[in-house]
This record gives structure tokens, sequence and C-alpha cells, in this order.
């Protein structure tokens, strides 16, 4: 026997080993990993509610829970559908370009499937706050109406969407939502796909 | 009588003898405590550390006890703080011992970092202890954020939701990061439970870890000392430093002292002002976590609020994660941003004092910033001081190269 190391052997042994043990440490990780994301029954509970409108007066909101997020669904008057318009100079996005954020029957100037009905997400597009519903128009000011946040005073017009110079990046989210019957939103499940 | 005393020195002496051939004992002990020689001309601002260590074996006392009562869910955890609060014997006293500590740890760790800055401690060659106590610090930050939504109070929420939400910045990521924190799409029962696993497994294993390798690195190279001079220099015959005093009974014994006055005023607060005024206990969370309404105003705990007005100063989501971020990340290059030949304030110029004095003004007054409504003048203050803040950093290779510095003792003063 001889009294020699072969180094380059003794090398290639060494990260051979490290390259198969990193591939086991790797694979090992996936399923920690993946228990850290919303589990089955997480999941499941994103069920579609149903929110009756009887009772809703005009110029009244009322706020319900979809998945754990807040809705809200306001009714909205014809004078506050009116200030939808001289608002948009002070808006980011008054036309609702961003696409993801509500589905396709919501992208126009009120955001909604009927001009009347309001749905939106209340949390606020900076931090997550929910943003308090204030809905009077303050004379000699920008301000329209609308949600404001408490948190870091993001402002957001009567349809959700936000105004600029604000940390609020975009618009309130539009949740998918359906007039499953004449007088019941179903939240939770696209206008037309039920 | 005297027979008996030498036999049972004589038994003491066995014992050692067998455990020493087994285990470093008495090596380990004089490495670390009756032969580690540190500066004789030790101030106040050298006790800190060991405060840090009281309170830090304190929260993981009460810590212990807390979890023998404490229930990690939704439905559960609010009114189970609150039946430690009213039944557990003597629960309130555990419990307001643990939050006052939170806050104390604070304060003294940023007494400490402030030292460090004071005196040049993290310069060469400590650089690796000052990133060990950065990576303690944020540790740290993270494990009293995770603490603080288990109470499951209005704020414990709305401040989670907050906290979480930045994440969320992140381009691309932010979204999957924001699910895999939460465990769900809300905040909720599953995002408590794990908070909690955070809270009293993973992130105290992290930090007691830490702060073991954040004292060997130190006793590796000695303590720095008020006057930033190395006190190996000048060693007597048998190798002691000639400006040093062995750390057990010298600077335990001054410890001491400090850890009395400490715990004076830590029973002060705990018996009298618990709340301190909603700023240790913030009074929203005494109600009970509602998905479905954002408290008006809403701040986090006092020490993170120097953060959170850096935050709050720019009006976009992005630029104010990122801002706060760097805040917090910066420190971290202390050690190569300071070009200056002298370690302690002592001998550096006016430039740098003048630097420090405003660094540390515009630190509290972020603190002060981050409680008050981000409004008006405020927001525009918050700039003003973040700047300051920021400026401290980003500038200081420049202004520490060209500062006068005065010539540097051979010995402790």
């Amino acid at each position: 026997m001889t009294e020699k190391v072969d180094q380059s052997k003794r090398h290639f042994l060494t990260i051979a080993t490290a390259v198969t043990g990193g591939v086991g440490i790797a694979f090992a990780a996936v399923p920690f990993l993946s228990s850290l994301k919303p589990s089955a029954r997480a999941r499941a509970l994103g069920a579609p509610v149903e929110v009756p409108l009887a009772s809703l007066e005009p110029g009244e909101m009322i706020r319900v829970v979809w998945r754990g997020r807040l809705v809200y669904v306001l009714r909205r008057t014809e004078e506050m559908l009116g200030r939808l318009v001289g608002v948009t100079e002070y808006l980011r996005d008054p036309n609702s370009s961003n696409v993801e954020l509500q589905p396709s029957y919501a992208t126009n100037e009120h955001r909604s499937l009927n001009p009347e009905y309001l749905v939106v997400e209340g949390s606020c597009t900076h931090l997550g706050c929910a943003p308090l519903p204030q809905f009077e128009v303050t004379p000699s000011s920008d301000w329209f109406g609308g949600f404001f946040c408490p948190c870091h005073g993001s402002k957001f017009d009567l349809s959700g969407r936000v105004y600029k110079g604000v940390p609020a990046p975009t618009n309130l989210r539009v949740p998918p939502y359906t007039f499953s019957q004449t007088n019941v939103i179903t939240i939770g499940i696209d206008s037309g796909s039920a | 009588m005297a027979n008996n005393e030498k036999k049972q020195s004589e038994n003491s002496n066995k014992l050692l003898n067998w455990i020493d051939e087994r285990f470093p004992y008495t090596e380990t002990m004089r490495y670390h405590i009756t032969e580690y020689y540190a500066s004789k001309n030790f101030n106040f601002w050298y006790v800190f550390g060991v405060l840090a260590m009281v309170i830090l074996v304190i929260q993981l006392f009460t810590g212990i006890f807390l979890t023998m009562n404490y229930k990690p869910s939704a439905t559960d955890a609010f009114s189970s703080v609150e039946y430690i609060m009213r039944d557990v014997e003597w629960g309130w006293l555990i419990r307001y011992m643990h939050s006052t500590g939170a806050s104390f740890f604070f304060i003294v760790v940023y007494l400490h970092m402030f030292r460090a800055m004071l005196y040049g401690s993290y310069k060469k060659p400590r650089e690796l202890i000052w990133i060990i106590g950065m990576l303690i610090f944020i540790v740290l930050m993270a494990e009293a954020f995770a603490g603080y939504l288990l109470p499951w109070g209005q704020m414990s929420y709305w401040g989670a939701q907050v906290i979480i939400s930045i994440f969320g910045a992140i381009p691309f990521i932010g979204e999957a990061l924001v699910e895999i924190i939460r465990g769900d799409y809300s905040i909720s029962d599953i995002t408590l439970n794990r908070f909690f696993a955070l809270h009293v497994i993973a992130l105290p294993l992290a930090l007691v870890a830490l702060i073991f390798v954040h004292i060997v690195a130190l006793h590796e190279v000695g303590s720095n000392n008020p006057d930033g001079i190395d006190i190996k220099k000048y060693k007597n015959e048998e190798g002691i430093p000639i400006d040093g005093v062995a750390f057990h009974p010298y600077h335990t014994s001054k410890d001491l002292v400090a850890i009395i006055i400490f715990l004076m005023i830590f029973s002060m607060v705990v018996f009298f002002a618990p709340e301190m005024g909603g700023y240790f206990l913030e009074y929203s969370n005494f109600e009970k976590a509602n998905p479905m309404a954002t408290p008006e105003h809403i701040v986090p705990v006092w020490y993170f609020t120097p953060f959170y007005a850096l935050l709050r100063a720019v009006p976009d989501k992005l630029g104010g994660a990122i801002l706060m971020g760097l805040a917090v990340i910066l420190p971290l290059f202390l050690p190569w941003l300071d070009r200056a030949k002298v370690k302690s304030i002592r001998y550096r110029g006016w430039i740098y004092k003048t630097a420090l004095s405003l660094f540390a003004i515009s630190f509290i007054a972020l603190g002060v910033l981050g409680v008050l409504p981000a409004e008006g003048v405020y927001i525009l203050l918050a700039r003003i001081f973040g700047i300051l803040y920021f400026g401290f950093f980003i500038l200081m290779p420049y202004y520490t190269k060209i500062d006068k510095t005065k010539p540097v003792p051979d010995r402790v003063t």
C-alpha cells in the first residue's frame, strides 16, 4: 500500500458528497416549505357568500367577510354616482386600467356590475388596513367622498379608485361576484360563469 | 473542626478533578470569567450587555410560565390572556414582567448599540461581534413582532396586518411570500398558531445561539473600552494586561450594582405603570381582534416607531418598505463605513461628534413621529429626520476621513 494520497480523487469525493447531500436537503425542504402554504382547509373556506340587498338603503354600506377578507357592499345614490365624474382628475387610475384588480365586468367608471351597487374589498392596497367610509363631500377641497385609510392616509373615491399622492399604489380590489337573484349578491362567483 | 474543613475541600477538589478530566469546567470558567481581563476604565455604558442578558433570562423564564396557560388559537387567545391576568395566581405579575421585559429589552439593546457607536466597538477587530449583534437585533425584532400578535387584540391583529403586508411590496414574489407568512388569505388562526411556534421555539433558540456566538467572539478578541485602546499591548510578566481586571470578581460586582438598580426601575414599571400610558401595552389591544374594523389610530409599539415613521414618510408602497428595510440594515455596515483612525469618541473631531449627536436626535425624533399621525408637518419632519438618519451612514466614509482626530494615549486614562 502506498502512503501517497490521491488529492484529486479526495477532492472529487468531497464535492460529490456535498452535492448529493445538498440535493437531499433541497428535496427534504420541500414538504416543510409547502406546509407553510395555506392548507386544504384554509383553501376550502373560500366558499362564496350570499349578501341579501333588500334591507340596504341608498347611501348605506354593509361589511361582509369572504375568505377571511373584508368586503364592502355600498348602495350608491344617484348623487353619489354623479360625483364619480368630477373626481377623475385627482385619481391615479380613473379608468381601472390595472386589469388584475377587478373582473372585466367591473372595469368601468363605477367599477361594478350594476352602477348602484359597489362591491370592493375593504383592504387598503397599501398595507391592508380597513379604509373607513367617509361619504360626505368636504367643501372647498378635493374630497368627493369615498374611503379613507386611517393607518397611512390613503384615499379612495366612491368607486374605490385611489387618489394621487397617497401611499396606496392601486385601486381597491373588486372581488368576483354576481347577482344570483334579483336582490342577492353572491361574492366569490364570477358573473356569467355560474 | 479544622480537619473536617480540610477534608471537605479535598473532597470538592476531587470532584472538580473528576469533572475536569471529562469536561473543561475549570478551563472554561477561567477563560470566560475568572481570567477574562477587561479594561479597568469601563463606565456606565458598559453595563447594558449584562443587563440584556438579565432581561433575556427574565423573558425566557416568564415566557415558559405564560405558555402554560396561554392558548394559541383565534377563539381562545384573547380570553386566555385575560384568564392569565385575572384567574391565574400571580398571572398578572408574570405577564406584566414579560410585556415590560419586551420594552426594556429594546431600551437596553438600543443603549448597548449606542455604546458601540460612541466608542467604536464595531471597528477592527470586532467587526464580527458587531455583525452578530446586528443579527441578534433583527431576530429580536422578529421575536417581539411575533409575540405581539399572540394576545390577539385589535392592535395585535392590525399591526401584524400592516407589517406582514410590507413584504407584499417586494416585486414578483411579494404576494406569494405574504401568503406563506400568513399561511392563509388573511391573518387568521393559522397565522396566530405559527407565530406562536416562532415566538416560543424557533426565534428564542436562534436568539440564544446568536448570543452565545456573540460572547465567544467577544472573548476571543477582548472587550473594547471607553478609550478605544488595545489593552493587550501592555502586559505584566504573567501575561496579564496591566490595564485589565478580571471579569470576576471585579466587573461582576460592579455589574451587580447595575443589575440591582435596573431591577428597581423594572419593578417600578411592572408594579406601577405596566401599560406606560399606552406605550408598553397599547390600549386598543384590550379589545379583541376584529377583522371588520381597523382602529382609528394604528401605531406599532414604541420600539418600532423610528422605522415605522420612515415607512410612512414616503407616499409609495415599495419605496417606504425599502427605506424601512435599509434603516434597519445600514448599521450592519458601520465597520466599513467608518474610516476614522481612532475608535473612541474621546479622540474624534467635532465632525463625528456632531454627526453622532444628529443621528441620536433623529432616531429619537423619528420614534416620536412614528407615534403621531402621519399628516401635515409631521410627514415633513419625518422626511427631514429621515435624511439626517441616512446621511449619517451614507456620508460616513467621507466625514470620518476628513475629521481631525486627537492623538490616542498609550494606556487607558
